[in-house]
């Protein structure tokens, strides 16, 4: 290292890639938001699409966050509009990729409608979700994503709903791409995201996250590296799962891995078709 | 800059409102239309929708108005001119949006074919009563610039005039028309593209590491660049600086940040004399001035007409712009006239912001209509009548009886006056 000069040494791999100079970033201690950007990041480095051609974009939350910290056109909207926000950036110009990076939360359940739209329509993005089961930034509410019998501020004798299982709603909603990662599977998620960046069409990855201000705290979980020891132990890899069986309860074993990889006519390949004519409805 | 005549279906149609504005919308440019189906503003879509395609245009119906102008935006970030088109209870789902739109300096266009309300109302009459809604709809502080066609002609026009100042002062700028202007049939002429000026997208042109995304012109209205373009934007609907980036009060970090939220009202009101267009007629020697917009404006003409036959001075100001509010003109005329009569579809909204500019010197008299339909010109005359008549300060806004109001409430419960 001694032959390196200073400016060299300072510089990190990903410095090109984060806003250096909003570090250092909200997010506590043990949480995997940030895992899930640097493998972000990576994933981008990895698979060398044109950044200027490369738009993120996030609703509100604690991965709302995201899109503030990552050097590429960022837009951070309003809660649960950052997937119909994107329709609209990819739709007026099909050149860009957008990547919407929010929670669980912010999604599914407020952008709930969007999510199942866009992945009908198959508008080319990738939809990245950091699902830590819970609302973090308002204080540890339930979600649409807390497993059943789970505590959280809104729900103080367990919750009574049961979660929604994101890789299944996006299976079933037609997306092109699922895939399901925790925040310990960093080189895998990397990959994925690498993988899923090319792949046109409506792709989802969902990221386990730990939350160690409120999730784990109310439910007496530990921290965040005792939620990482979770992880490694009762996570297990099945690749093209079915994603019907992918239900996460409270201290289950997480099914993780690469669900769904298929090719559909994206939104702009199929307006285009039929507006040229080459494609007729059979009557 | 002249239309393109690619956008331009140049001739003399017979159409109804919503189909001029379709075409109005196309003609200034516009390139994108997420909206999302709702009476009586359908046929506005479906026009553009129709249209869009061979002039590179992009049409789609989204799952619902949230969506509808969460992509607007989107698509206006994108480099294209955008609009969306909804009625009453889309309106309302949108207004969240309209603050994002005020504070990243989205350049789009809102339709808004007002129908009678409130909640689902009569979705295929009139109604004028989303105008306060138009302007405080979002919370916290913006400011917006709302115009009230009253002919399809006008729609066709001042739909080309909305996008001209949308992309002038980056702000959401609203159509408020009504189903009557939407739904009725008459002459539009579309001229050719070479008459048609629309303002281009104000492009920054400058040194691309010296760009703010933020940073206001002269006119406090800050150039713009387009998502794909390599700037690493970060436009975010929290409080930010010439940058972009998030700040929560003015001496942050212990230097002076200048807060979006001031220069989003200014950039409105200091410019408000250019935005704002109206028109007047017959106030020489005018005792009582007719404050009117919209339908309400055709409507009290024949008013006027009748009023005037019997022998009373009466001046007719018409608003086109309605927000920013002409309050200059209001308390100028205030201090020459006796008093103002407003009619409106609604039970008080902009008679409010006259009484207000009024400042206590002329009487201020609204003429209510309940909605689902228009008012009986003989009401308006009346009210004329009673205004050049009264003779002692009322310090309150006096709601005419109208001759529907009283048969329908007649010995129900008791009207003010």
């Amino acid at each position: 290292m001694g032959t390196l000069k200073k400016a060299e040494k300072d510089i990190h791999p990903m410095d090109n890639l984060l806003r250096m100079d909003r570090i250092p970033h909200i997010w506590c201690p043990g949480c995997g938001i940030g895992t899930a950007v640097t493998a972000f990041a990576a994933g981008l480095a990895k698979a060398e699409i044109d950044l200027k051609k490369t738009c993120i974009v996030s609703g509100i939350g604690c991965t709302g966050r995201v899109a503030g910290y990552v050097k590429l056109d960022s837009f951070h909207t309003t809660h649960g509009r950052g997937i119909a926000f994107a329709t609209g950036i990819q739709v007026a110009n099909p050149d860009l990729k957008v990547i919407v990076f929010s929670g669980d939360g912010d999604l599914i359940s407020i952008g709930g409608n969007h999510f199942i739209h866009a992945a009908r329509r198959n508008v080319n993005m990738l939809v990245i979700c950091v699902n830590n089961f819970i609302y973090a930034m308002t204080g540890g509410q339930v979600a649409p994503t807390t497993p059943l019998a789970t505590y959280a501020t809104t729900s103080p004798f367990g919750c009574v709903e049961p979660p929604f299982n994101i890789p299944y709603l996006a299976d079933s909603s037609g997306a092109v791409y699922v895939a399901r990662w925790t925040a310990l599977h960093v080189r895998r998620l990397t990959n994925s995201i690498a993988e899923a960046l090319k792949k046109p069409g409506f792709s989802v990855i969902e990221v386990i996250s730990p939350c160690a201000m409120y999730y784990s705290r109310i439910n007496r979980l530990g921290d965040g590296l005792d939620m990482m020891k979770f992880y490694h132990d009762n996570t297990e890899i099945r690749h093209g799962e079915d994603t019907k069986n992918l239900d996460i309860g409270f201290q289950t074993k997480i099914i993780v891995g690469k669900f769904v990889d298929r090719e559909r006519p994206t939104y702009m390949d199929s307006y285009n078709e039929w507006l040229s004519g080459t494609k007729k409805v059979e009557k | 800059m002249k239309a393109n005549p690619r956008d331009v279906n140049s001739g003399t149609y017979y159409m109804d409102g919503d189909v001029a504005a379709g075409y109005g919308a196309l003609a200034a440019g516009c390139r994108f239309i997420g909206g999302y189906p709702i009476t009586p503003s359908t046929e506005a879509a479906e026009t553009f929708a129709r249209i869009a395609p061979k002039a590179g245009a992009v049409f789609i119906q989204m799952e619902d108005e949230l969506a509808s102008i969460a992509s607007v935006m989107g698509a206006s970030w994108s480099g294209v001119k955008t609009m969306t088109i909804t009625s009453g209870p889309g309106y309302s789902l949108m207004m969240e949006a309209i603050g994002l739109g005020a504070m990243i300096e989205a350049p789009f266009v809102i339709l808004n074919i007002q129908r009678g309300g409130p909640s689902t109302g009569v979705p295929t009459k009139t109604g004028q009563a989303d105008m306060m809604q138009a302007r405080w709809g979002s919370h916290g502080d913006y400011e917006v610039i709302a115009i009230c066609p009253d002919s399809p002609q006008e729609l066709f026009d001042y739909t080309i005039k909305a996008f001209n100042l949308a992309e002038k002062y980056r702000c959401p700028v609203m159509i408020m028309s009504d189903e009557c202007v939407g739904h009725m049939s008459e002459k539009v002429v579309i001229p050719p593209a070479e008459e048609i000026e629309i303002e281009p997208r104000r492009f920054y042109d400058g040194p691309k590491e010296k760009y703010l995304p933020f940073k206001p012109d002269k006119d406090l209205v800050p150039k713009m660049v387009k998502a794909g373009d390599g700037y690493n934007l970060y436009i975010t609907g929290l409080v930010h600086d010439e940058k972009g980036y998030p700040v929560k009060n003015q001496m942050e970090k212990g230097k002076r940040q200048k807060l979006p939220t001031r220069r989003l009202v200014d950039k409105i009101r200091l410019n408000a004399d250019k935005i704002i267009e109206l028109t007047e007629e017959g106030m020489d020697d005018a005792e009582v001035v007719v404050v009117s917009y919209g339908i309400s404006y055709r409507v009290a003409i024949r008013g006027i007409e009748i009023a005037r036959g019997k022998g009373i001075k009466v001046g007719h100001l018409r608003l086109i712009t309605v927000w920013p509010f002409p309050d200059k003109k209001i308390n100028e005329l205030a201090s020459k006239v006796k008093a103002f009569v407003v009619p409106e579809i609604n039970y008080g909204q902009i008679v409010f912001e006259v009484e207000r500019c009024s400042h206590g010197q002329a009487n201020v008299v609204l003429v209510p209509h309940g909605g689902a339909g228009v008012h009986n010109p003989d009401d308006i005359a009346e009210a004329i009548e009673y205004a050049a008549k009264e003779k002692k300060k009322v310090r309150k806004v006096v709601e005419w009886k109208t001759r529907l109001e009283k048969f329908v409430f007649e010995g129900g419960y008791k009207l003010n006056k």
